[in-house]
């Protein structure tokens, strides 16, 4: 029953970890960029579904018609103005540039909102239910589990159904053979950025509920995007939906049967794992960076 | 159709192409050859805008050098990359509808012409770009250039790498093309293939052009045959 508890309980956290690992590896697939701003662009979500509730009480699940366009714009503008500059350019530079945004948004969110951690208290918050003798499942991480299949479901049909979803499937391919298709790859890749910013922000909003919310907290959540794009293979959408359940459900696990303290040695040394033997990650190409 | 007035492009400090001319009539099947590194390459990237040039590129009477690449795809110029570059991991049909990503409405039109063009890709529409082998990969390449109804055609090494077989239906496809009245331009290693099919032809040496006439003529011209032919 302990293991069935916690398999469910690290299925339901990992949804939200996929969501946040497939923004990233959106980014990477189209741009070659890997978004080290990542984690904080999480953060930000978590506080606009924090004061969206707390200001204009509106639900933190509700909230995301608000956070997800938004955040998008706020991609889309970071992405013309500072990542389109350093997109030719060589991966430590990108690094630096990324890296240096994450800064500026995670200091700006301690001056502004101080280091206090905070805490989103909803009306079930607490609540969870028994659907089998001991086994329970807890309403916000079911709810947040529900609304990451349907983002993810929307996101496979964009990708597969519409001009610009294959548009971005087609530069993340062969940047240049889109080119020359006619796709304005400048525009895609701020649309890519834009996407990736929106699902780091919703998988943030998606969280708030259940964990605190801290100017710093981005950090945690950046490494754990970056093991489950690396554990999927950079750059596939369906590597990264992989890659988030498994890490949940490891450190579901891990935690229940080692101790929490050892749930992050877990989840590492997968991820060392995965570099050594699998160095493309499970849904990976052989050959790609 | 095309004309192009002191073309130079680069890669850095590094000259590829200095001052090229050349002119390319509507209708025609124009090849430029010449070997490894000479810039034939670059001067393709060039017309298509995917590599930045100076120098002047008339389209119909419009300046198009300066233009991004994809709206000079929108212009009816139409690329079909060294290395094929399919993207691999699309379908068949897939990539043939990237082709076609801003000619929507010419979309089943089209569709019929390459499927009666290259029978293979019509058994193959369910099939990754990825898997195929380089001989239906540059049918594919060529198909989903043709997707994009083009008026002028940029061929690069369309031989490269394939058997003999797939040399003679590659070369074969191309004299069809133009017969439905697109003007072609070829870039090739192969220079016997190219230049029997064409009427005119441009040999290139380290970023210039050295040579020109009928492809008949450079044929039979001495330093061709000993530089190209081995003769």
């Amino acid at each position: 029953m302990l293991f069935l508890q916690s398999l469910i309980s690290g299925l339901l956290t990992g949804g939200v970890y996929a969501l946040a690992g497939m923004g990233m590896s959106m980014v990477f697939g189209v741009m070659n960029v890997s978004n080290f701003a990542h984690g904080d662009l999480m953060m930000l979500g978590m506080y606009l579904a924090y004061f969206a509730f707390t200001l204009l009480n509106i639900d933190p699940y509700l909230s995301l018609v608000l956070i997800i366009p938004l955040a998008f714009m706020f991609g889309y503008v970071l992405e013309k103005v500072f990542i389109n500059r350093v997109i030719h350019h060589p991966h430590q530079n990108q690094i630096l540039l990324t890296i240096g945004l994450g800064l500026i948004m995670s200091n700006s969110a301690l001056l502004a909102f101080t280091s206090d951690p905070r805490i989103l208290t909803t009306s079930y918050s607490s609540s969870s239910f028994t659907v089998f003798r001991d086994v329970s499942v807890s309403v916000p991480l079911l709810l947040s589990f529900i609304i990451t299949c349907g983002i993810t479901a929307l996101l496979y049909l964009f990708l597969s159904g519409t001009r610009t979803g294959m548009a971005l499937r087609a530069t993340s391919q062969n940047r240049e053979a889109a080119q020359l298709m006619g796709i304005n790859v400048s525009r895609i890749t701020a649309i890519a950025f834009g996407i990736g910013t929106a699902l780091a922000a919703a998988a943030g909003a998606l969280i708030a509920p259940t964990y605190y919310i801290h100017p710093l907290a981005g950090h945690s959540f950046l490494l754990k995007a970056f093991t489950i794009c690396v554990l999927g293979g950079l750059g596939s959408v369906v590597g990264a939906t992989v890659g988030g359940l498994i890490i949940g459900v490891v450190e579901a696990l891990s935690s229940v049967y080692l101790s929490s303290d050892w749930k992050d040695v877990v989840v590492f040394v997968l991820f060392l794992a995965v570099l050594l033997f699998r160095p493309q990650g499970l849904f990976g190409k052989k050959g790609d960076q | 159709m095309l004309k192009i007035k002191e073309l130079c492009a680069g890669y850095g400090e590094m000259p590829v192409l200095r001052e090229i001319f050349l002119s390319i009539e509507k209708g025609s099947i124009v090849s430029v050859v010449g070997s490894n590194g000479a810039g034939k390459t670059t001067l393709l990237n060039a017309i298509s805008g995917i590599v930045k040039s100076n120098g002047s590129i008339i389209c119909n009477g419009e300046e198009i050098n300066f233009l991004p690449a994809h709206a000079i795809v929108k212009r009816g110029i139409v690329h079909v990359p060294e290395g094929r570059k399919i993207f691999p991991e699309m379908t068949v049909i897939e990539n043939l509808k990237m082709g076609a990503f801003l000619q929507q409405k010419t979309y089943q039109k089209n569709l019929e012409n390459v499927f009666a063009l290259f029978p293979r890709l019509a058994e193959r529409k369910k099939q990754l770009g990825g898997t195929m082998s380089g001989g239906e990969q540059q049918m594919l390449a060529i198909g989903r250039g043709l997707m994009g109804n083009p008026k002028l055609l940029l061929l690069d090494e369309p031989s490269l790498g394939l058997s003999p077989l797939f040399t003679e239906i590659v070369f074969n496809a191309i004299t069809e093309i133009r017969k439905s009245g697109v003007t072609i331009l070829i870039v090739e290693q192969n220079v016997y293939q190219s230049l029997r099919i064409s009427d005119r032809g441009f040999v290139i040496e380290t970023g210039r052009i050295v040579l020109s006439g009928t492809g008949k003529e450079l044929l039979e011209n001495h330093d061709v045959k000993k530089a190209f032919l081995g003769m």
